[in-house]
């Protein structure tokens, strides 16, 4: 099997594109969004793992079925976690629990 | 009563892989990338680890023979039981039938010279010695006590003793499972001879594509885990523990999102192993083959959908108990599948009590007990009154040590003479099969009733009332163990004494049995081309069997 060969403008683009995510990511660190503090990261985060992905590790030009082996990790994780939410927000959220004294040691 | 045919008077053939030389002696063994050869070092890996778990287990049941507790103190106890089920999970269990049988026999059952990745192979091997060298660290360093779970926050901040090189044991050891299955997946993807079709492979191989994929999707979610309360402890970074702002219940729901997928990584290899024995000593092409295949497929799938099941009165909500109660019940469906199928091969079959066979009807009846004890634990109402009690003790050890082990022990009787070139005693090895069996029983039986009564699990002491039942379940251990002093003991007399087995000695109709045993280094003299259908005694005149013996039921894909 042949190697795609990625011409380095590719690269470049796409090393820039990561640079600026990770900036933008610094910069919503310092602002607050409220609720969506957390979604904002996250999105950040998932696109650049995506640009990853995609680019640097060649699965854009890879065979359909290594594709469907990426799609399937990321459908489990999504099994994964889309379960265990599941449970935390159809829990009661009315439980005040007195935090344990705590002792380290390693 | 037996209709398999008497061995005749064989020698061993001239090469093969246990007297091929690479280099000199010792080195030839730590250096290879035979597949064979591999599995043998995990062999002896894995037995280490079995023996000390094994110890540990005798020292908790000397411990319970009085209420009071017999042997240790009660922070010594912790750690037996923790270091027990930590050797035995980790490093017993999971790698026992994928790493020894599976390398062995992958290859060998698709028509392939080696696994799609030797020198990976042998990798993973070296990363399983590195995870278990912290483990024993951490064991001959003051031991652990956290129980094999590491329940955060006591394994992340209460726990004194060594935690931290155990974590690091099992991440590491992680690796070597995911290699494996990758391993495994891609052999059989890429690696299977001319006219092997998807549906002509061996059910074992079915079984272990099914156990790659939970190794490969499960795995790293548990070392990451691991990894997180291991920062926890040593950089107190708050993932997991309330008072830094973590949550113990993520803990939980991370640990069990693999470990539950574990118990199907022990399991379906085992499951494999008697689809294969099955239909050789009932000499009957096996019942739904399609079905059978599917099901390990389907117990890997939906194993994922269970997990929180472990987790039903630790404050979980109750849609999410509702919702994995459900799901638990779904997972005994391809589980029934696979026991309905067995027992119809056997119905009208030509059964021979060969000593696998008599292994793995022992599965058999242990697997279903194990497998319905498992649907009252998946009832939410029942669960409250039973969970963390000695119910729950017997239910999985009748799964892993009943299943798993049980499978375990008759695959190694099994392919022995494949492995070995040799044959072990018969009526020993029966003899010791059915030792097994009675003291596995007595162990664990008497715990089922235990935990109904209300005995907690990981306690040091009961109260006299349970006594009796406790002293069974000691006497019981002591029988367990000859039946696994037995077999190792004639196993290792006949790799010198036992009469030579020749190819196919039973005879069985895989692709393994059609090439030298001991297996040359490349293991086919020429790539076989398979023609015929899978467990199918009938079109095949190479195996030996009287007429008289070969029923008339067609083969998968023959009908």
């Amino acid at each position: 099997m042949s190697e795609h060969i990625v011409s380095p403008k590719v690269y470049i683009v796409i090393f820039a594109s990561l640079m600026l995510g990770t900036g933008l990511t610094v910069w919503a660190a310092f602002q607050n969004f409220h609720q969506y503090n957390i979604v904002i990261a996250l999105g950040i985060a998932t696109i650049k793992a995506t640009l990853v992905v995609l680019y640097f590790m060649h699965a854009r030009y890879s065979p359909g079925r290594t594709q469907l082996v990426i799609v399937c990790s990321v459908f489990w994780l999504a099994i994964m976690l889309a379960l265990t939410l599941a449970d935390y927000d159809t829990r009661p959220h009315d439980i005040t629990l007195a935090a344990p004294q705590v002792f380290y040691c390693v | 009563m037996s209709n398999t045919p008497p061995t005749p008077d064989l020698e061993l053939p001239d090469e093969h892989y246990l007297n091929a030389t690479y280099g000199s002696g010792i080195r030839s063994w730590l250096l290879t990338t035979d597949h064979k050869r591999i599995a043998l070092l995990y062999l002896a890996s894995v037995t280490v680890f079995f023996f000390i778990g094994g110890v540990l287990a005798t020292m908790i049941r000397i411990h319970l023979l009085t209420p009071g507790g017999a042997l240790v103190t009660p922070e010594t106890y912790n750690k037996l039981f923790t270091m027990h089920g930590v050797a035995m999970i980790f490093f017993f269990l999971i790698p026992s039938i994928p790493a020894v049988f599976g390398n062995f026999l992958i290859p060998l059952m698709i028509g392939a010279k080696d696994l799609a990745f030797p020198k990976i192979n042998l990798l993973s091997w070296y990363i399983y010695l590195i995870g278990g060298g912290f483990v024993l660290y951490s064991f001959s360093t003051g031991g652990l006590d956290t129980g094999w779970t590491f329940y955060t926050p006591l394994s992340s901040v209460y726990s004194n003793s060594a935690v931290t090189p155990a974590v690091i044991g099992i991440f590491i050891n992680g690796f070597s499972s995911i290699l494996t299955g990758l391993n495994f997946i891609v052999t059989i993807h890429t690696m299977r001879a001319p006219g092997m079709t998807w549906f002509r492979l061996p059910l074992f191989a079915w079984a272990h594509y099914a156990t790659s994929l939970v190794m490969i999707l499960g795995t790293p979610v548990v070392a990451i885990t691991l990894l997180l309360a291991g920062l926890e402890r040593m950089f107190h970074l708050g993932f997991f523990n309330p008072a830094l702002g973590g949550d113990p219940i993520l803990f939980q729901h991370l640990f069990w999102f693999y470990s539950h997928p574990a118990v199907y990584i022990m399991i379906l290899p085992a499951m494999g192993v008697v689809s294969e024995i099955i239909p050789t000593f009932a000499r009957k092409p096996i019942f739904g083959y399609a079905f059978i295949a599917g099901s390990s497929i389907a117990i890997a799938v939906i194993g994922f959908l269970v997990w929180a099941h472990h987790m039903f009165v630790t404050g979980e909500s109750t849609y999410a108990a509702l919702t994995f109660s459900f799901l638990s019940y779904l997972v005994a469906i391809p589980s029934a599948v696979k026991v309905f199928n067995w027992t119809s091969t056997l119905y009208k079959g030509s059964i021979s009590w060969d000593p696998p066979m008599v292994y793995a009807l022992g599965f058999i009846g242990l697997f279903v007990i194990g497998g319905l004890t498992g649907l009252f634990l998946a009832c939410l109402g029942l669960d409250i009154h039973i969970h963390d009690t000695y119910f729950v003790v017997a239910h999985f050890h009748y799964i892993m040590v009943g299943g798993a082990v049980m499978g375990y022990v008759g695959g190694l009787h099994f392919w022995w003479p494949k492995i070995t070139g040799r044959l072990y005693p018969k009526s020993l090895s029966q003899f010791a099969a059915i030792i097994l069996f009675v003291g596995f029983n007595l162990t664990f039986f008497p715990q089922f009733i235990l935990g109904y009564l209300g005995m907690p699990r990981r306690y040091h002491t009961y109260p006299p009332e349970f006594q009796v039942l406790n002293v069974l379940s000691t006497a019981g251990a002591s029988i367990l163990a000859l039946g696994y002093l037995l077999p190792m003991s004639y196993l290792i007399w006949s790799m010198r004494y036992g009469k030579v087995a020749g190819p196919n000695p039973w005879p069985a109709t895989g692709l393994e049995w059609k090439t030298d045993s001991p297996p040359l280094t490349e293991n086919f003299h020429v790539t076989p081309e398979v023609t015929w259908e899978p467990y199918d005694f009938q079109n095949r005149p190479d195996l030996g069997l009287a007429a008289s013996a070969r029923p008339l039921a067609p083969a998968h894909g023959d009908d």
